[in-house]
């Protein structure tokens, strides 16, 4: 009489349509709910693949470089961004004006005038620096780069150059690949301390939760940036980049652990009088068996969304912190590093694009965002 | 309620006492100490100073006890009002630091003013017109809002005035008022240049308060008492402001305390960006130049503000919260 009661699990296995919506929730993985709930949201998915996008041009940043980006040259100090022309006359050939520099002797700027009689040719995997690829085989082919004939270095400069004659667009991709692995580190950093005292916290509760509850309290209250200033001020200065990089991590990390604490102690709060950790405990699982087997895959979706909103607050700090000349320091290349140059208003005023490296800390922020709201609300597939 | 202040005032003190640890670190943790620089600066003026005496001067500043020892005493010569002397300007820490410290607070202050008076006629805006097209951008101005830091706005306003105006909206005085003394027409010419960098500061806060009201009004406006007091034919306007708003604003208070650490951060490089005298460019100024004992005691100072302002909400909350106040 199968017919009548079909059980779970003892019915036979059909083939599961599209259509049939309803018998494809039922079966679904809890993985597969959060991946179809995470879909509906457009906005958080155009996001993921901006995320996904700037970590790319991270690993491959010296593949989508024109130069060398310390490659310096006073005669290309301060240039504007070249246009890049991209039809002659009726056909697709990708070209920029070559550019002669002069200085003018009356205000002693450097004035730079287009030569548009001397074409040069833009084209894709084009030959330009030599490096290694992904840090495996040695390769001088390039995203971008000139024809043949020309060396990028002299000709091609998209997005102009800083003071010291350096290509911003090489710079800018370069910083990139800082600014985004910082912003990792800092909170794989933070998730550690998050995730061990949010843990403690919640899974004791008690005493030790009202201890950990103050001290966060009291961490959460302390103004942040003049504090990581006097903490980066106090690094030595015959530090190493590398050394810097970790420093600045771990300063950063020290407050932004608190919001993770707070969603990891939540979750356990919330799961622990759950019937399923209840069983489990009655059985006689060990303590640690509970923990991880139990319950952190319960809450790892939460976490994932939490940690993807605590990044764009890592990525401001590292920024913020560059900018104010107390972060990485050159020749490290962040874009906080970069928008130092934009500092002061006169400088802003005659070469407005030493701004540009705000726009991708803007994008990133937001896509950060946007992507973590979509993580969370599809956290949980079983709500609503 | 008592229960309450009293909780409040033991988390104050343990965040003061936790901002002293940090100050005295960053006093600390370059190499050498004062003596060392005091001692390199005698040198540089010509001046001989015999291994004798430098022995003699670390005594005298207490430099070769123990590093708790010299905790206390830095903590107890702070409570006599002694912060120090600034290496760099040689002059009390104090009067470096002069009204710097009021400007600063002057500026978050502002800041949560504009914060509140453009956040709450938006949100509940967005609430009662929810999904209409001003909702819509309101919240995408507000999403920028959080997502641009508020020293690359304050670049970018600065770059639009500077290009489009000719003017820089740098400092927050005008030449004549800068060095006089506190009068009527000085607080004037203040207030009218206090309000460009407080809603560059105040921006992201109120993105952020907006979205609160929003959701709070949002949930309010769904209940039966709304329903019951349109249905007694009370105007549209007064149905929602008397009652559900009024509601939905608790938030406000209670966020202040989040929002002013946020806030006094913010000030400090928006400060620098938009060279404000404020304390700002002067601890970062003492930063590159090592001068530790300013920098140590503007962080210390600013912290302090930050515990008494979250303190002072904390009370405002007793007082406007009924649940707060009765409970035992």
């Amino acid at each position: 009489m199968a017919k009548y009661a079909p059980v779970r699990g003892v019915e036979e296995p059909r083939a599961v349509d599209a259509t049939d919506v309803g018998e494809r929730l039922y079966v679904a993985s809890q993985w597969q709910l959060m991946w179809w709930r995470f879909r509906k949201h457009r906005l958080a998915m155009a996001a993921g693949a901006v995320v996904a996008l700037f970590y790319l041009v991270a690993i491959g940043a010296d593949f989508v470089a024109t130069t060398d980006p310390s490659l310096s040259d006073a005669r290309r100090s301060l240039m504007p961004p070249q246009r890049i022309y991209l039809f002659e006359g009726w056909r697709f050939r990708p070209h920029v004006y070559a550019v002669t520099g002069k200085r003018d002797l009356r205000t002693f700027k450097r004035v730079y005038t287009t030569d548009p009689s001397k074409k040069i040719p833009v084209q894709f995997f084009a030959r330009g620096f030599s490096y290694t690829f992904l840090g495996l085989f040695p390769t001088d082919r390039h995203l971008l780069g000139v024809g043949e004939g020309y060396e990028a270095a002299q000709t091609l400069f998209m997005l102009g150059t800083d003071v010291q004659g350096r290509d911003l667009w090489s710079r800018l991709l370069f910083a990139t690949r800082i600014s985004m692995s910082i912003g990792l580190v800092g909170v794989a950093l933070s998730l550690f301390l998050g995730i061990l005292l949010g843990g403690l916290s919640g899974y004791y509760g008690g005493f030790v939760d009202g201890l950990i509850q103050r001290f966060i309290e009291i961490l959460r209250s302390i103004p942040t940036i003049p504090l990581w200033m006097g903490l980066a001020a106090a690094l030595p200065r015959d530090w190493s980049i590398l050394q810097i990089y970790f420093a600045i991590t771990i300063i950063i990390s020290l407050v932004g652990w608190t919001e993770l604490a707070r969603v990891v102690r939540g979750r356990f709060l919330a799961l622990r009088e759950e019937d399923f950790i209840v069983s489990a405990r009655l059985v006689g699982c060990s303590q640690m068996r509970i923990i991880f087997v139990h319950m952190v895959p319960s809450f790892l979706s939460h976490i994932i969304a939490a940690t993807t909103l605590a990044l764009p607050a890592m990525i401001i700090s590292e920024t913020s912190l560059s900018f104010l000349g107390l972060g990485l320091r050159p020749p490290a290349v962040s874009w906080g590093v970069l928008l130092q140059q934009a500092q002061n208003v006169q400088t802003v005023a005659l070469s407005p694009w030493l701004m540009l490296p705000a726009i991708p800390v803007i994008i990133a922020v937001l896509a950060f965002n946007f992507l973590g709201d979509g993580l969370r609300d599809a956290a949980d597939p079983y709500g609503q | 309620m008592f229960g309450y202040i009293l909780r409040r005032l033991l988390i104050a003190m343990g965040t003061v006492w936790m901002i002293s640890m940090i100050a005295f670190a960053i006093i600390q943790l370059p190499p050498g100490d004062y003596v060392t620089s005091y001692i390199a600066q005698l040198m540089a003026t010509g001046t001989l100073v015999t291994q004798e005496e430098a022995e003699n001067l670390r005594i005298q500043y207490g430099l070769h006890q123990p590093l708790y020892a010299q905790y206390a005493r830095w903590v107890w010569l702070m409570m006599q009002g002694n912060f120090g002397v600034s290496m760099e300007w040689q002059r009390p820490v104090l009067e470096v630091i002069g009204d710097r410290l009021l400007l600063t607070a002057l500026l978050a202050f502002a800041a949560v003013i504009f914060t509140w008076i453009l956040a709450i006629p938006i949100g509940i805006y967005s609430a009662v017109r929810q999904y209409s097209i001003g909702d819509y951008i309101f919240t995408f101005i507000g999403f920028i809002g959080l997502a641009v830091p508020s020293f690359l706005l304050a670049l970018v306003v600065m770059y639009l005035t500077f290009a489009y105006f000719g003017a820089s909206i740098g400092g927050l005085f005008s030449t004549e008022y800068l060095d006089a003394p506190w009068s009527l027409a000085r607080v004037w010419d203040l207030c009218k240049h206090l309000w460009v960098p407080a809603l560059i500061l105040g921006t992201a806060g109120t993105a952020q308060l907006v979205r609160i009201l929003r959701a709070n009004l949002l949930d309010e406006l769904r209940k039966p008492y709304v329903v019951t007091a349109r249905a007694k034919g009370l105007s549209e306007l007064r149905t929602i402001l008397k009652y559900p708003v009024r509601v939905a604003l608790n938030p406000f208070i209670s966020t202040i305390g989040y929002t002013l650490p946020f806030l006094v951060s913010g000030s400090i490089i928006v400060s620098i960006v938009l060279s404000l005298p404020t304390v700002g460019p002067l601890l970062l100024k003492a930063l590159i130049a090592q001068d530790m004992f300013l920098a140590g005691t503007i962080v210390l100072l600013l912290g302090l503000m930050t515990v008494i302002g979250t303190l002072i909400s904390d009370i405002l909350l007793v007082w406007i919260d009924p649940r707060i106040r009765l409970e035992e």
